[in-house]
């Protein structure tokens, strides 16, 4: 009741604002707060991948290993999301951690491999993703390809802790038969492989590991010969867009149960044109580069919010949900993945690929 | 000012210019914008974050201090913070805000979308009349209703009539409730109080809105802040009403030197039909005007003393207007166009000067006549008879 009240008058006060503006300046990862987190801790574990310890906010609900986390960092002052896989299970810190390669052209992995600092806030999502074992245990084969180790990591950190006494060997994870096939361009570049070995060394998990170098290109319909009883086993994969379709082609002909761990594509090749849905006016247009998203649209009888039509006053602007456009002014492209929270302007935009509009 | 095109040809600032002048100043105001666009980054980000975090504190504080109001001293210091506190969230915060010049942050709380600003206009209804309206018809007599906002005559193409006697003593009231005066332009309230409008569905409900925010605005100044304050609940509530009084007239000042001065040109409604991007620049180049200052001085007034930098570039972070204009400036020079500024005394005087010149019909005893100055622009359809 006085709690209650405290709130309505605080409220009252800080009237155009909400009170946690106020509260957010002084402590950002307070219970009730938006979902944020500090970066307190950067480890390289390689030459271009680190791991990266983040205490999250309070109001944190947990993660079940195999789970991703989004984070929302800002880069030349622009707030960019990405998932990232936790490493770790939940750990008895509190704290949360992912693992980030610094991948060619990454704007986010180099950013927060290379140039962050502890210290740096972040904003994050809560966790989530169905990559997680059932807790009582099977045989498994997990599929991992470049980076696609990291969610693979978290649960086999949770399953078999190493601590400096060597492997842990719990209970809980006796009734865990786990097969990894862990795939690399070459041996230097493979994270986390000190890890897996040791784990494999100490018989929690039994390791293939396929370098391109050495090996040759794994061949996916050659896996009966790595895993001969991969047919009684539940496969994992999680690695880039190419090798999991080939998996999944691979397993539906084996009727092998496979659950695949797709990171979605950050960035889009901008075109011309593209095929442009507004959700919730449920309409789909085809249109051309040249085209304006808001002539487009009125064409086709969507009601759109104008105003000078020129790209000043921002009375048009759409939340894209996901898509790439381009700016017919300057030819700036926007590429926007799920739950970047963009708006674009449509009177100077056009389409540069499919799009989607949440309105 | 007389519109631009009923100018003869010896006092119009833009006669000069060729068809090719107007593209050419075009293009170079794209690039200057472009070369600001590519250089946004974390800067930007940091300083308008250092804005809001210093205005808040310097609120909160302010406010804090209020409380023990009875003293003298904390009565002073209380409300000179909190009227700067105000001034500074409703010029470079709000107002930028509002215009989308943060929103390439992609942060959800400074957003053009979703900010809300300590006015009694709600941000809704102020970014329809004063990004939309004013911003895309900027001084084209009829269009643009911030020509007088609707109550005065600040234009000789205004018609004169006896209500306009008394627009000295509305312009000083207006000024002292500003943002009242701001709420009921934005609801456009003298078209929608006449009969046939009245009961207009669409105006009820803009009208709820806009009563809506006046009473949690009015609640937060002068009740709970001051029933905080205990005993000094009535001091609390005159610190309150000061605050806002000064804030309003401050903005007001400001936001009358930037059209209002002598040498702003204004436009006809049918100069703008078909104009191109390039005469839209040349509109805003004209229809504007700058005040000089200090860095603390372009601060408070939220860059708009920089205003013709802004009107060319509305979505442009303000932070970056100083750094424009001297290259603007140059461009100005370059083409021999009057780039209207001056200290923010004489910007003030010039355009109170204006208000009561027009208060009085023109060429009234012969007083009123203005000193000969700018405009027409030079049309494409012009120059082709020209040269056919």
């Amino acid at each position: 009741m006085l709690r209650e009240g405290l709130t309505r008058v605080a409220e009252a006060l800080a009237t155009p604002l909400v009170p946690a503006d106020y509260f957010d300046m002084f402590d950002p990862l307070r219970k009730g707060a938006d979902l944020r987190g500090r970066i307190e801790e950067i480890h390289m574990e390689t030459a271009d991948a680190a791991t990266i310890v983040i205490r999250a906010g309070a109001d944190w609900a947990g993660h079940v290993p195999g789970q991703y986390v989004r984070i929302g960092v800002d880069i030349d002052g622009v707030r960019t999301w990405r998932p990232y896989s936790l490493t770790h299970g939940p750990r008895g810190d509190g704290r949360i951690s992912v693992t980030v390669k610094a991948v060619p052209d990454g704007l986010v992995s180099n950013h927060l491999v290379r140039h962050t600092k502890p210290g740096t806030l972040v904003h994050l999502e809560q966790a989530a993703g169905d990559f997680v074992l059932p807790p009582e245990g099977g045989r498994f084969t997990f599929i991992t390809a470049g980076s696609g180790i990291t969610p693979v990591i978290g649960i086999l950190r949770n399953l078999f802790p190493v601590t400096d006494d060597g492997v842990l060997r719990l209970e809980r994870s006796d009734n865990f038969d786990i097969v990894v096939v862990h795939v690399a361009p070459s041996q230097p570049e493979s994270i986390f492989i000190d890890n897996l070995r040791s784990l494999d060394e100490a018989g929690a998990i039994r390791l293939i590991a396929r370098y391109d170098d050495q090996h040759g290109i794994l061949d996916v319909n050659a896996l009966g010969e790595l895993v001969p009883d991969l047919a009684e086993r539940t496969t994992y994969a999680c690695g880039p867009g190419g090798l999991l379709d080939a998996l999944e082609s691979f397993h539906d002909t084996k009727e092998v149960p496979l659950q695949v761990e797709k990171f979605r594509a950050t960035y889009v090749e901008p075109g011309e044109g593209g095929t442009v849905t507004f959700a919730k006016s449920g309409v789909t247009i085809d249109v051309d580069g040249a085209t304006t998203l808001m002539e487009a649209a009125e064409e086709a009888g969507v009601l759109m919010p104008s105003g000078c039509r020129m790209g000043i006053c921002f009375t048009c602007v759409l939340p894209l949900k996901e898509g790439v456009v381009r700016d017919l002014r300057n030819g700036e492209i926007t590429s926007v993945t799920e739950s970047d929270n963009v708006r674009v302007q449509t009177c100077i935009n056009a389409a540069a690929g499919a799009c989607t509009f949440d309105h | 000012m007389t519109v631009i095109q009923k100018q003869a040809e010896s006092d119009n600032p833009v006669a000069h210019l060729t068809p090719e002048d107007i593209e050419a100043i075009g293009s170079e105001l794209e690039r200057i914008r472009q070369e600001i666009l590519d250089s946004r980054g974390e800067s930007d980000a940091a300083y308008i974050r250092k804005v809001i975090d210093v205005q808040r504190k310097l609120e909160l504080g302010s406010r804090a201090v209020l409380l023990f109001s009875l003293f003298p001293p904390a009565w002073f210091v209380g409300t000179a913070g909190l009227s700067l506190a105000k001034i500074l969230e409703n010029m470079e915060i709000g107002h930028n805000v509002m215009h989308g010049q943060w929103d390439w942050m992609r942060d959800p709380k400074i957003h053009s979308r979703t900010w809300e600003w300590d006015n009694a206009s709600p941000s809704e209804q102020w970014k329809h009349a004063h990004n939309e309206v004013h911003h895309t018809y900027t001084n084209v007599v009829g269009k643009d209703n911030d020509l007088g906002y609707g109550i005065m005559r600040v234009d000789e193409d205004q018609r004169w009539s006896p209500f306009f006697l008394f627009q000295p003593m509305w312009n000083f009231i207006n000024a002292c409730f500003f943002e009242y005066g701001i709420a009921a332009y934005d609801l456009q309230l003298g078209r929608n109080l006449q009969k046939k409008h009245r009961s207009n569905p669409e105006f009820r409900a803009r009208a709820k809105q806009v009563l809506r925010k006046i009473g949690r605005q009015a609640k937060k100044d002068y009740l709970i802040h001051p029933l905080l304050s205990g005993p000094s609940a009535l001091h609390t509530m005159s610190a309150n009403f000061t605050a806002n009084l000064v804030r309003n007239l401050w903005t007001h000042s400001v936001i009358m030197c930037g059209h209002f001065p002598e040498g702003v040109a204004t436009f006809e409604k049918k100069s703008i039909e078909g104009e191109t991007k390039d005469e839209w620049y040349i509109r805003q180049m004209l229809g504007s005007a700058n005040i000089d200052g200090s860095k603390l001085m372009h601060l408070m007034t939220g860059n708009l003393s920089f205003q013709i930098e802004h009107h060319l570039y509305p979505d442009l972070p303000s932070n970056r207007y100083a750094e424009i204009s001297v290259q603007v400036k140059a461009l100005f020079d370059k083409y021999d166009l009057p780039y209207v500024t001056g200290s923010l005394p004489k910007q003030v005087y010039s355009a109170w000067h204006k208000i009561v010149r027009l208060s009085l019909p023109n060429d009234f005893m012969g007083m009123t006549n203005k000193t000969p100055a700018p405009v027409a622009m030079p049309k494409r359809t012009q120059t082709a008879e020209a040269v056919a």
